[in-house]
Protein backbone atom coordinates (compact mmCIF):
# COMPACT_ATOMS: atom_id res chain seq x y z
CA UNK A 1 0.00 0.00 0.00
CA UNK A 2 1.06 3.37 -1.05
CA UNK A 3 0.72 6.45 1.46
CA UNK A 4 1.82 10.20 0.61
CA UNK A 5 1.53 13.07 2.84
CA UNK A 6 1.47 16.30 1.72
CA UNK A 7 0.93 20.31 2.79
CA UNK A 8 3.87 19.58 5.60
CA UNK A 9 2.67 16.48 6.68
CA UNK A 10 5.41 14.47 5.23
CA UNK A 11 7.28 16.94 7.65
CA UNK A 12 6.22 14.87 10.87
CA UNK A 13 7.41 11.49 9.18
CA UNK A 14 11.11 11.96 8.57
CA UNK A 15 10.34 14.57 5.81
CA UNK A 16 9.36 11.52 3.31
CA UNK A 17 6.45 11.70 1.29
CA UNK A 18 5.98 8.58 0.22
CA UNK A 19 5.86 5.45 2.08
CA UNK A 20 5.71 1.85 0.81
CA UNK A 21 3.79 -0.05 3.77
CA UNK A 22 2.86 -3.51 4.10
CA UNK A 23 0.24 -3.95 7.24
CA UNK A 24 0.11 -7.72 9.21
CA UNK A 25 -3.61 -8.26 10.30
CA UNK A 26 -4.64 -8.35 13.55
CA UNK A 27 -6.57 -10.09 15.46
CA UNK A 28 -7.44 -12.54 12.42
CA UNK A 29 -9.57 -10.25 10.83
CA UNK A 30 -10.08 -10.21 7.57
CA UNK A 31 -10.30 -7.00 6.01
CA UNK A 32 -8.40 -3.89 7.01
CA UNK A 33 -9.71 -0.56 7.35
CA UNK A 34 -8.56 2.86 7.38
CA UNK A 35 -9.13 3.06 10.98
CA UNK A 36 -6.59 0.72 11.25
CA UNK A 37 -4.41 2.22 9.16
CA UNK A 38 -4.49 4.91 11.38
CA UNK A 39 -3.71 3.08 14.31
CA UNK A 40 -0.75 1.65 12.77
CA UNK A 41 0.31 4.58 11.54
CA UNK A 42 0.23 6.50 14.57
CA UNK A 43 2.68 3.98 16.45
CA UNK A 44 4.78 2.85 13.36
CA UNK A 45 5.12 6.26 11.17
CA UNK A 46 4.87 9.57 12.94
CA UNK A 47 7.91 10.37 14.50
CA UNK A 48 6.48 14.14 16.20
CA UNK A 49 3.90 16.04 17.05
CA UNK A 50 1.12 13.30 16.61
CA UNK A 51 -1.60 16.14 17.26
CA UNK A 52 -0.52 17.28 14.22
CA UNK A 53 -2.02 14.47 12.39
CA UNK A 54 -4.25 13.05 14.56
CA UNK A 55 -7.23 14.21 17.02
CA UNK A 56 -8.62 10.93 18.75
CA UNK A 57 -8.90 8.11 16.44
CA UNK A 58 -8.96 10.03 13.23
CA UNK A 59 -6.89 12.19 11.55
CA UNK A 60 -7.50 16.52 13.04
CA UNK A 61 -9.67 19.22 11.22
CA UNK A 62 -7.84 20.08 8.05
CA UNK A 63 -6.16 17.19 7.04
CA UNK A 64 -8.23 15.67 3.71
CA UNK A 65 -7.70 11.95 3.57
CA UNK A 66 -7.88 10.38 -0.19
CA UNK A 67 -8.64 7.14 -0.97
CA UNK A 68 -7.52 6.12 -4.69
CA UNK A 69 -7.72 9.91 -5.68
CA UNK A 70 -11.43 9.82 -3.71
CA UNK A 71 -12.34 11.88 -0.33
CA UNK A 72 -12.73 9.18 2.13
CA UNK A 73 -16.02 10.70 2.81
CA UNK A 74 -17.77 8.82 0.00
CA UNK A 75 -16.16 5.98 0.81
CA UNK A 76 -17.01 5.58 4.73
CA UNK A 77 -14.19 7.35 6.59
CA UNK A 78 -12.59 5.35 9.32
CA UNK A 79 -14.77 2.20 7.58
CA UNK A 80 -13.42 2.42 4.08
CA UNK A 81 -11.72 -0.95 3.71
CA UNK A 82 -8.19 -1.25 2.08
CA UNK A 83 -7.04 -3.36 -0.32
CA UNK A 84 -3.33 -4.66 -1.55
CA UNK A 85 -2.20 -1.80 -3.82
CA UNK A 86 -4.60 1.02 -2.51
CA UNK A 87 -3.07 4.15 -2.67
CA UNK A 88 -3.66 6.35 0.44
CA UNK A 89 -3.02 9.97 0.28
CA UNK A 90 -3.09 13.18 3.35
CA UNK A 91 -3.66 16.30 2.51
CA UNK A 92 -3.09 19.74 5.17
CA UNK A 93 -5.35 22.45 3.64
CA UNK A 94 -2.79 25.21 2.74
CA UNK A 95 -3.93 28.57 3.21
CA UNK A 96 -1.05 30.46 2.19
CA UNK A 97 -1.24 32.71 -1.41
CA UNK B 1 20.72 58.14 5.68
CA UNK B 2 21.68 61.94 4.96
CA UNK B 3 19.69 65.07 3.94
CA UNK B 4 20.69 65.38 0.77
CA UNK B 5 20.42 61.96 -0.16
CA UNK B 6 16.49 62.01 1.57
CA UNK B 7 15.78 64.70 -1.17
CA UNK B 8 16.75 62.87 -3.89
CA UNK B 9 14.87 60.06 -3.08
CA UNK B 10 11.86 61.98 -2.53
CA UNK B 11 12.14 64.15 -5.66
CA UNK B 12 12.82 60.28 -7.56
CA UNK B 13 9.55 59.14 -5.62
CA UNK B 14 7.91 62.59 -6.81
CA UNK B 15 9.04 62.60 -10.55
CA UNK B 16 8.24 58.56 -11.01
CA UNK B 17 4.65 59.16 -9.58
CA UNK B 18 4.17 62.10 -11.97
CA UNK B 19 5.56 60.21 -14.69
CA UNK B 20 3.07 57.13 -14.12
CA UNK B 21 0.56 59.65 -13.94
CA UNK B 22 1.27 60.92 -17.38
CA UNK B 23 1.67 57.49 -18.82
CA UNK B 24 -1.57 56.61 -17.87
CA UNK B 25 -3.18 59.62 -19.48
CA UNK B 26 -1.46 59.44 -22.46
CA UNK B 27 -3.07 55.78 -23.10
CA UNK B 28 -6.56 57.08 -21.95
CA UNK B 29 -5.79 59.71 -24.14
CA UNK B 30 -4.82 57.82 -27.06
CA UNK B 31 -7.44 54.49 -26.68
CA UNK B 32 -9.97 58.10 -26.66
CA UNK B 33 -9.14 59.13 -30.10
CA UNK B 34 -8.89 55.61 -31.71
CA UNK B 35 -12.48 55.67 -30.39
CA UNK B 36 -13.16 59.05 -32.09
CA UNK B 37 -11.39 58.08 -35.53
CA UNK B 38 -13.46 54.61 -35.56
CA UNK B 39 -16.79 56.46 -35.18
CA UNK B 40 -15.37 59.50 -37.72
CA UNK B 41 -14.16 56.38 -40.16
CA UNK B 42 -18.00 54.53 -39.71
CA UNK B 43 -19.49 57.80 -40.48
CA UNK B 44 -17.51 58.74 -43.34
CA UNK B 45 -18.40 54.95 -44.50
CA UNK B 46 -21.21 54.27 -46.93
CA UNK B 47 -22.11 51.59 -43.94
CA UNK B 48 -23.25 52.26 -41.00
CA UNK B 49 -21.38 49.95 -38.66
CA UNK B 50 -25.03 48.85 -36.97
CA UNK B 51 -25.65 47.67 -40.50
CA UNK B 52 -23.31 44.55 -39.51
CA UNK B 53 -24.31 41.45 -37.12
CA UNK B 54 -21.54 41.06 -34.38
CA UNK B 55 -23.39 39.76 -31.48
CA UNK B 56 -22.80 43.30 -29.46
CA UNK B 57 -18.72 43.23 -29.76
CA UNK B 58 -17.38 46.34 -31.09
CA UNK B 59 -14.65 46.44 -33.78
CA UNK B 60 -12.24 47.11 -31.09
CA UNK B 61 -13.65 43.95 -29.48
CA UNK B 62 -13.10 41.84 -32.07
CA UNK B 63 -9.58 43.39 -32.96
CA UNK B 64 -8.39 42.84 -29.37
CA UNK B 65 -10.29 39.03 -28.62
CA UNK B 66 -10.03 37.54 -32.11
CA UNK B 67 -7.80 34.91 -31.00
CA UNK B 68 -10.35 33.88 -27.72
CA UNK B 69 -13.44 34.48 -31.02
CA UNK B 70 -11.63 32.14 -32.95
CA UNK B 71 -11.64 29.14 -30.62
CA UNK B 72 -14.55 27.00 -31.28
CA UNK B 73 -15.92 25.95 -27.59
CA UNK B 74 -15.32 29.52 -26.82
CA UNK B 75 -16.16 31.80 -29.21
CA UNK B 76 -18.30 34.82 -29.92
CA UNK B 77 -20.69 34.34 -27.38
CA UNK B 78 -18.17 33.27 -24.28
CA UNK B 79 -16.56 36.52 -24.97
CA UNK B 80 -19.84 38.56 -25.28
CA UNK B 81 -20.54 36.42 -21.80
CA UNK B 82 -17.00 37.08 -20.16
CA UNK B 83 -17.23 41.12 -20.90
CA UNK B 84 -20.46 41.61 -19.50
CA UNK B 85 -19.46 39.77 -16.36
CA UNK B 86 -18.00 40.86 -13.05
CA UNK B 87 -15.20 39.16 -11.12
CA UNK B 88 -13.81 40.23 -7.83
CA UNK B 89 -10.40 38.94 -6.55
CA UNK B 90 -9.72 39.29 -3.04
CA UNK B 91 -6.06 39.93 -2.22
CA UNK B 92 -3.32 41.26 -4.94
CA UNK B 93 -0.82 38.46 -3.64
CA UNK B 94 0.94 35.51 -5.22
CA UNK B 95 -2.07 34.00 -6.29
CA UNK B 96 -3.99 37.15 -7.22
CA UNK B 97 -1.15 38.36 -9.26
CA UNK B 98 -1.61 36.60 -12.59
CA UNK B 99 -5.00 36.09 -12.31
CA UNK B 100 -5.46 39.66 -12.33
CA UNK B 101 -3.06 39.68 -15.34
CA UNK B 102 -5.47 37.51 -17.40
CA UNK B 103 -8.79 38.55 -16.05
CA UNK B 104 -7.39 42.28 -17.46
CA UNK B 105 -6.17 41.20 -20.61
CA UNK B 106 -9.46 38.52 -21.12
CA UNK B 107 -11.26 40.93 -20.99
CA UNK B 108 -13.58 40.69 -17.80
CA UNK B 109 -16.21 43.73 -17.69
CA UNK B 110 -15.37 44.93 -14.44
CA UNK B 111 -12.42 43.35 -12.14
CA UNK B 112 -12.47 44.61 -8.94
CA UNK B 113 -9.91 44.12 -6.39
CA UNK B 114 -9.78 43.92 -2.61
CA UNK B 115 -6.55 44.32 -0.55
CA UNK B 116 -5.28 46.13 2.88
CA UNK B 117 -1.28 45.86 2.31
CA UNK B 118 1.44 47.51 0.52
CA UNK B 119 3.70 46.33 -2.01
CA UNK B 120 6.86 44.72 -0.19
CA UNK B 121 10.23 44.02 -2.05
CA UNK B 122 10.43 40.23 -0.23
CA UNK B 123 7.62 39.52 -1.85
CA UNK B 124 7.47 40.70 -5.17
CA UNK B 125 9.17 36.93 -6.20
CA UNK B 126 5.65 36.06 -6.48
CA UNK B 127 3.34 38.73 -6.83
CA UNK B 128 4.80 39.38 -10.20
CA UNK B 129 1.94 42.03 -11.05
CA UNK B 130 3.64 44.93 -8.50
CA UNK B 131 6.94 46.28 -10.02
CA UNK B 132 9.66 48.18 -8.36
CA UNK B 133 8.40 51.73 -8.55
CA UNK B 134 5.33 50.63 -6.24
CA UNK B 135 7.14 48.98 -3.15
CA UNK B 136 5.61 50.66 -0.12
CA UNK B 137 2.19 52.21 -1.66
CA UNK B 138 -0.94 50.17 -1.70
CA UNK B 139 -1.00 46.56 -3.37
CA UNK B 140 -4.42 47.84 -4.88
CA UNK B 141 -3.68 50.90 -6.76
CA UNK B 142 -0.45 49.15 -8.05
CA UNK B 143 -2.39 46.27 -9.52
CA UNK B 144 -5.21 48.32 -10.45
CA UNK B 145 -2.67 50.23 -12.29
CA UNK B 146 -1.10 47.34 -14.20
CA UNK B 147 -4.29 45.97 -15.33
CA UNK B 148 -5.65 49.51 -17.14
CA UNK B 149 -2.59 49.51 -18.54
CA UNK B 150 -3.03 45.95 -20.09
CA UNK B 151 -6.41 46.52 -20.96
CA UNK B 152 -7.84 50.15 -20.59
CA UNK B 153 -11.06 49.25 -21.74
CA UNK B 154 -12.30 47.40 -18.75
CA UNK B 155 -13.24 48.99 -15.65
CA UNK B 156 -11.05 48.10 -12.59
CA UNK B 157 -13.08 49.18 -9.36
CA UNK B 158 -9.81 49.41 -6.46
CA UNK B 159 -11.29 47.93 -2.94
CA UNK B 160 -8.39 49.05 -0.77
CA UNK B 161 -9.81 48.13 2.48
CA UNK B 162 -9.61 44.54 4.27
CA UNK B 163 -12.20 42.31 3.85
CA UNK B 164 -14.27 42.30 7.49
CA UNK B 165 -17.40 40.76 8.11
CA UNK B 166 -18.44 44.37 7.84
CA UNK B 167 -17.77 45.09 4.40
CA UNK B 168 -18.17 42.13 3.30
CA UNK B 169 -21.45 41.60 2.10
CA UNK B 170 -21.66 44.96 0.59
CA UNK B 171 -18.15 44.31 -1.57
CA UNK B 172 -18.89 40.83 -2.86
CA UNK B 173 -22.78 41.49 -3.90
CA UNK B 174 -21.45 43.84 -6.57
CA UNK B 175 -19.84 40.66 -8.10
CA UNK B 176 -20.66 37.79 -9.91
CA UNK B 177 -17.92 35.55 -9.16
CA UNK B 178 -15.32 35.88 -6.43
CA UNK B 179 -11.35 34.99 -6.54
CA UNK B 180 -10.08 33.55 -3.02
CA UNK B 181 -6.56 34.66 -3.57
CA UNK B 182 -5.88 35.25 0.33
CA UNK B 183 -3.03 33.69 2.83
CA UNK B 184 -5.27 32.59 5.97
CA UNK B 185 -7.86 30.86 7.64
CA UNK B 186 -10.32 33.17 9.04
CA UNK B 187 -10.38 34.82 5.40
CA UNK B 188 -10.95 32.03 3.72
CA UNK B 189 -13.88 30.90 5.91
CA UNK B 190 -15.57 34.19 5.77
CA UNK B 191 -15.31 34.45 2.20
CA UNK B 192 -16.97 31.35 1.42
CA UNK B 193 -19.50 32.04 4.27
CA UNK B 194 -20.57 35.36 2.31
CA UNK B 195 -20.29 33.37 -1.18
CA UNK B 196 -22.86 31.08 0.20
CA UNK B 197 -24.85 33.78 1.87
CA UNK B 198 -25.00 35.65 -1.43
CA UNK B 199 -25.05 32.59 -3.54
CA UNK B 200 -21.91 33.36 -5.29
CA UNK B 201 -19.35 30.49 -7.00
CA UNK B 202 -15.96 30.66 -5.47
CA UNK B 203 -12.98 30.47 -6.74
CA UNK B 204 -10.26 29.21 -4.01
CA UNK B 205 -6.99 28.63 -4.67
CA UNK B 206 -3.89 28.47 -2.05
CA UNK B 207 0.04 27.82 -1.95
CA UNK B 208 2.59 27.08 0.15
CA UNK B 209 6.23 25.90 -0.08
CA UNK B 210 6.50 23.63 -3.20
CA UNK B 211 2.61 22.73 -3.37
CA UNK B 212 -0.79 23.74 -4.31
CA UNK B 213 -4.18 23.61 -4.17
CA UNK B 214 -7.23 24.69 -6.26
CA UNK B 215 -11.44 24.38 -6.25
CA UNK B 216 -14.66 26.03 -7.13
CA UNK B 217 -16.99 26.32 -3.95
CA UNK B 218 -20.23 27.04 -3.61
CA UNK B 219 -20.97 26.45 -7.57
CA UNK B 220 -24.11 24.73 -8.86
CA UNK B 221 -25.11 22.83 -5.56
CA UNK B 222 -21.42 21.49 -5.03
CA UNK B 223 -19.60 21.80 -1.45
CA UNK B 224 -18.95 25.06 0.15
CA UNK B 225 -15.55 24.86 1.74
CA UNK B 226 -16.78 24.16 5.66
CA UNK B 227 -19.05 21.25 3.77
CA UNK B 228 -15.13 19.92 2.81
CA UNK B 229 -13.22 21.73 6.73
CA UNK B 230 -16.13 21.81 9.17
CA UNK B 231 -13.90 22.34 11.64
CA UNK B 232 -11.09 25.01 11.66
CA UNK B 233 -7.71 23.02 11.79
CA UNK B 234 -5.44 23.88 15.08
CA UNK B 235 -3.16 27.16 14.85
CA UNK B 236 -0.08 25.43 14.68
CA UNK B 237 -1.11 23.98 11.66
CA UNK B 238 -1.51 26.76 9.81
CA UNK B 239 1.60 28.04 8.21
CA UNK B 240 2.06 31.06 6.42
CA UNK B 241 4.22 32.04 3.19
CA UNK B 242 6.56 34.29 5.28
CA UNK B 243 7.56 31.12 7.92
CA UNK B 244 7.01 28.89 5.74
CA UNK B 245 8.12 30.50 2.59
CA UNK B 246 7.07 29.65 -0.99
CA UNK B 247 8.62 29.13 -4.83
CA UNK B 248 7.27 32.26 -6.72
CA UNK B 249 6.36 30.43 -9.72
CA UNK B 250 3.86 27.98 -7.51
CA UNK B 251 1.39 30.45 -6.50
CA UNK B 252 1.63 32.07 -9.96
CA UNK B 253 0.46 28.71 -11.59
CA UNK B 254 -2.19 28.49 -9.02
CA UNK B 255 -3.30 31.72 -9.69
CA UNK B 256 -3.29 30.75 -13.43
CA UNK B 257 -5.57 27.89 -13.04
CA UNK B 258 -7.82 30.37 -10.51
CA UNK B 259 -8.24 32.60 -13.53
CA UNK B 260 -8.65 29.89 -16.04
CA UNK B 261 -11.59 28.67 -13.83
CA UNK B 262 -13.42 31.94 -13.01
CA UNK B 263 -13.25 32.67 -16.82
CA UNK B 264 -14.72 29.19 -17.45
CA UNK B 265 -17.13 30.54 -15.11
CA UNK B 266 -18.04 33.72 -16.12
CA UNK B 267 -17.77 32.51 -19.90
CA UNK B 268 -20.64 29.86 -19.60
CA UNK B 269 -17.90 27.04 -21.08
CA UNK B 270 -16.64 23.81 -19.98
CA UNK B 271 -16.94 22.07 -16.59
CA UNK B 272 -15.77 24.34 -13.46
CA UNK B 273 -13.52 22.11 -11.23
CA UNK B 274 -16.48 21.63 -8.48
CA UNK B 275 -16.88 18.88 -6.45
CA UNK B 276 -12.85 17.77 -7.80
CA UNK B 277 -9.64 19.28 -6.41
CA UNK B 278 -6.52 19.89 -7.87
CA UNK B 279 -3.15 18.80 -5.88
CA UNK B 280 -0.04 20.15 -7.15
CA UNK B 281 3.34 19.09 -6.06
CA UNK B 282 5.84 21.17 -8.14
CA UNK B 283 8.97 19.90 -6.48
CA UNK B 284 8.17 15.96 -8.01
CA UNK B 285 6.24 17.57 -10.80
CA UNK B 286 3.07 15.84 -10.08
CA UNK B 287 -0.58 17.13 -10.59
CA UNK B 288 -3.25 15.35 -9.16
CA UNK B 289 -6.99 15.81 -9.71
CA UNK B 290 -8.98 14.49 -6.94
CA UNK B 291 -13.09 13.81 -5.80
CA UNK B 292 -13.96 15.92 -3.47
CA UNK B 293 -17.48 15.30 -0.93
CA UNK B 294 -20.28 17.19 -2.34
CA UNK B 295 -22.70 19.27 -0.88
CA UNK B 296 -23.01 18.02 3.21
CA UNK B 297 -26.33 18.11 4.24
CA UNK B 298 -25.47 18.78 7.74
CA UNK B 299 -23.00 22.04 6.62
CA UNK B 300 -23.40 24.73 9.27
CA UNK B 301 -23.63 27.17 6.28
CA UNK B 302 -24.95 25.50 3.43
CA UNK B 303 -26.59 22.70 4.55
CA UNK B 304 -30.40 21.95 4.82
CA UNK B 305 -30.95 22.75 7.98
CA UNK B 306 -28.73 25.74 7.98
CA UNK B 307 -30.12 29.10 9.92
CA UNK B 308 -26.61 31.03 8.73
CA UNK B 309 -27.93 34.31 7.48
CA UNK B 310 -26.50 37.23 6.21
CA UNK B 311 -27.22 38.74 9.61
CA UNK B 312 -25.48 35.94 11.28
CA UNK B 313 -22.55 36.46 8.78
CA UNK B 314 -22.32 40.05 10.08
CA UNK B 315 -21.63 39.00 13.63
CA UNK B 316 -19.93 36.22 13.16
CA UNK B 317 -16.15 35.85 14.51
CA UNK B 318 -14.14 34.67 12.11
CA UNK B 319 -10.87 35.29 14.47
CA UNK B 320 -12.39 33.36 17.40
CA UNK B 321 -13.24 30.58 15.19
CA UNK B 322 -9.92 29.95 13.72
CA UNK B 323 -7.91 31.00 17.11
CA UNK B 324 -6.31 33.52 14.32
CA UNK B 325 -6.38 36.89 13.90
CA UNK B 326 -7.15 38.01 10.44
CA UNK B 327 -4.49 40.38 9.45
CA UNK B 328 -1.78 38.14 10.79
CA UNK B 329 0.77 39.87 13.23
CA UNK B 330 4.19 37.82 14.42
CA UNK B 331 3.68 36.08 17.48
CA UNK B 332 5.00 37.63 20.51
CA UNK B 333 5.83 35.11 23.18
CA UNK B 334 6.59 35.91 26.89
CA UNK B 335 8.02 32.75 27.75
CA UNK B 336 10.68 33.49 30.65
CA UNK B 337 11.64 35.85 33.31
CA UNK B 338 12.96 38.66 32.25
CA UNK B 339 16.57 37.72 33.81
CA UNK B 340 16.65 35.16 31.49
CA UNK B 341 16.56 37.07 28.35
CA UNK B 342 19.19 39.85 27.18
CA UNK B 343 18.45 42.20 24.42
CA UNK B 344 20.32 42.82 21.29
CA UNK B 345 22.12 45.20 22.11
CA UNK B 346 23.09 43.86 25.43
CA UNK B 347 24.62 40.65 23.78
CA UNK B 348 26.44 42.94 21.22
CA UNK B 349 28.33 44.35 24.38
CA UNK B 350 29.02 40.71 25.14
CA UNK B 351 31.03 40.23 21.92
CA UNK B 352 32.53 43.41 22.43
CA UNK B 353 34.15 43.07 25.77
CA UNK B 354 35.18 39.03 24.36
CA UNK B 355 32.73 38.03 27.63
CA UNK B 356 33.61 33.80 26.90
CA UNK B 357 30.16 32.73 25.55
CA UNK B 358 28.32 29.93 23.47
CA UNK B 359 25.82 31.19 21.01
CA UNK B 360 23.37 28.52 20.18
CA UNK B 361 21.46 29.66 17.07
CA UNK B 362 18.11 27.42 16.89
CA UNK B 363 16.47 28.15 13.36
CA UNK B 364 15.72 25.35 10.58
CA UNK B 365 19.57 24.44 9.06
CA UNK B 366 18.45 25.83 5.69
CA UNK B 367 17.71 29.58 7.18
CA UNK B 368 20.54 29.48 9.46
CA UNK B 369 22.43 29.25 6.02
CA UNK B 370 21.07 32.14 4.90
CA UNK B 371 22.79 34.58 7.26
CA UNK B 372 24.24 33.80 10.75
CA UNK B 373 25.57 35.69 13.83
CA UNK B 374 29.40 35.57 14.51
CA UNK B 375 30.76 32.00 15.75
CA UNK B 376 27.39 31.06 16.87
CA UNK B 377 26.20 27.05 16.60
CA UNK B 378 23.34 25.71 14.09
CA UNK B 379 21.75 23.59 16.43
CA UNK B 380 18.10 23.64 15.61
CA UNK B 381 15.29 23.54 17.85
CA UNK B 382 13.61 19.89 17.07
CA UNK B 383 17.29 18.42 17.09
CA UNK B 384 18.71 20.09 20.35
CA UNK B 385 17.25 16.86 22.61
CA UNK B 386 19.65 14.44 20.73
CA UNK B 387 22.30 17.19 20.67
CA UNK B 388 23.00 19.08 23.86
CA UNK B 389 26.28 16.94 24.43
CA UNK B 390 26.99 19.27 22.18
CA UNK B 391 26.04 22.21 24.17
CA UNK B 392 27.97 20.78 27.28
CA UNK B 393 31.35 20.00 24.92
CA UNK B 394 31.31 24.13 23.58
CA UNK B 395 30.89 25.69 26.49
CA UNK B 396 33.57 23.19 28.35
CA UNK B 397 35.85 24.04 25.22
CA UNK B 398 35.00 28.06 25.63
CA UNK B 399 35.89 27.66 29.11
CA UNK B 400 39.13 26.36 28.36
CA UNK B 401 40.20 28.46 26.50
CA UNK B 402 39.76 31.54 28.14
CA UNK B 403 38.79 30.70 31.89
CA UNK B 404 42.18 31.10 32.64
CA UNK B 405 42.07 35.09 32.41
CA UNK B 406 38.25 35.78 33.28
CA UNK B 407 37.96 33.00 36.15
CA UNK B 408 34.60 33.16 35.56
CA UNK B 409 32.34 30.27 33.76
CA UNK B 410 31.43 30.84 29.98
CA UNK B 411 27.26 31.70 29.52
CA UNK B 412 25.04 30.22 27.14
CA UNK B 413 22.96 32.20 24.64
CA UNK B 414 20.65 31.12 23.04
CA UNK B 415 18.37 32.98 19.10
CA UNK B 416 16.13 32.06 16.68
CA UNK B 417 15.12 34.06 14.02
CA UNK B 418 12.49 36.08 16.04
CA UNK B 419 12.53 34.86 19.49
CA UNK B 420 9.91 32.45 19.92
CA UNK B 421 12.02 29.42 19.98
CA UNK B 422 14.59 30.45 21.60
CA UNK B 423 12.65 30.80 24.83
CA UNK B 424 11.19 27.12 24.00
CA UNK B 425 14.82 25.98 23.99
CA UNK B 426 16.22 27.91 26.96
CA UNK B 427 12.92 26.78 28.60
CA UNK B 428 14.05 23.17 27.68
CA UNK B 429 17.70 23.78 28.63
CA UNK B 430 16.91 25.07 32.03
CA UNK B 431 14.87 21.91 32.31
CA UNK B 432 18.21 19.88 31.58
CA UNK B 433 20.28 21.64 33.98
CA UNK B 434 21.91 24.14 31.87
CA UNK B 435 20.00 26.97 34.27
CA UNK B 436 21.96 30.01 33.61
CA UNK B 437 20.95 30.04 29.71
CA UNK B 438 19.45 32.96 28.36
CA UNK B 439 17.73 34.00 25.06
CA UNK B 440 18.61 36.85 22.67
CA UNK B 441 15.16 38.84 22.53
CA UNK B 442 13.63 39.18 19.24
CA UNK B 443 16.30 37.24 17.63
CA UNK B 444 18.56 38.14 14.55
CA UNK B 445 15.70 40.45 13.26
CA UNK B 446 16.26 42.67 16.47
CA UNK B 447 19.60 42.23 15.68
CA UNK B 448 19.83 43.97 12.48
CA UNK B 449 17.47 46.86 13.93
CA UNK B 450 19.15 47.75 17.20
CA UNK B 451 22.65 46.63 16.91
CA UNK B 452 23.55 46.60 13.15
CA UNK B 453 21.35 47.77 10.31
CA UNK B 454 23.47 46.31 7.62
CA UNK B 455 22.69 42.61 8.66
CA UNK B 456 20.05 41.06 6.35
CA UNK B 457 16.88 40.05 7.12
CA UNK B 458 14.50 37.81 5.48
ZN1 LIG C 1 -21.27 23.85 3.00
Amino acid sequence: MDETYRGGLELLCDSKKIHNVNIEQQNGEDKLTMKDLLSWIRTNLIKERPEMFMKGDTVRPGVLVLVNDCDWELSGQLNTSLEEKDVVVFISTLHGG
Amino acid sequence: MSASEWEILRELDALKEAKATIARKISALEAQLKQIQLQNDAASNAFSSSSYSTNGLTQDMIHRYSRHLMLPSFGVQGQANLLKSSILVVGAGGLGAPALLYFAASGVGRLGIVDHDVVELNNMHRQVIHTEAYVGKPKVKSAAAACRSINSTIQVVEHQEALRTSNALEILSKYDIIVDATDNAPTRYMISDCCVVLGKPLVSGAALGLEGQLTVYNYNGGPCYRCLFPTPPPRTACQSCADGGVLGVVPGIIGCLQALEAIKIAASVGEPLSGRMLLLDALSGRIRIVKIRGRSMQCEACGENSTFTQQKFREFDYENFTETPLCVPPVKLNLLPSESRISSKEYSEIILKKEPHVLVDVRPAHQFKIVSLPKSMNIPLSTLEVRLPEVSSALKKEEENSGAVSGSSAQLYVVCRRGNDSQRAVQYLHKMGFTSARDIVGGIESWAHNVDPKFPTY
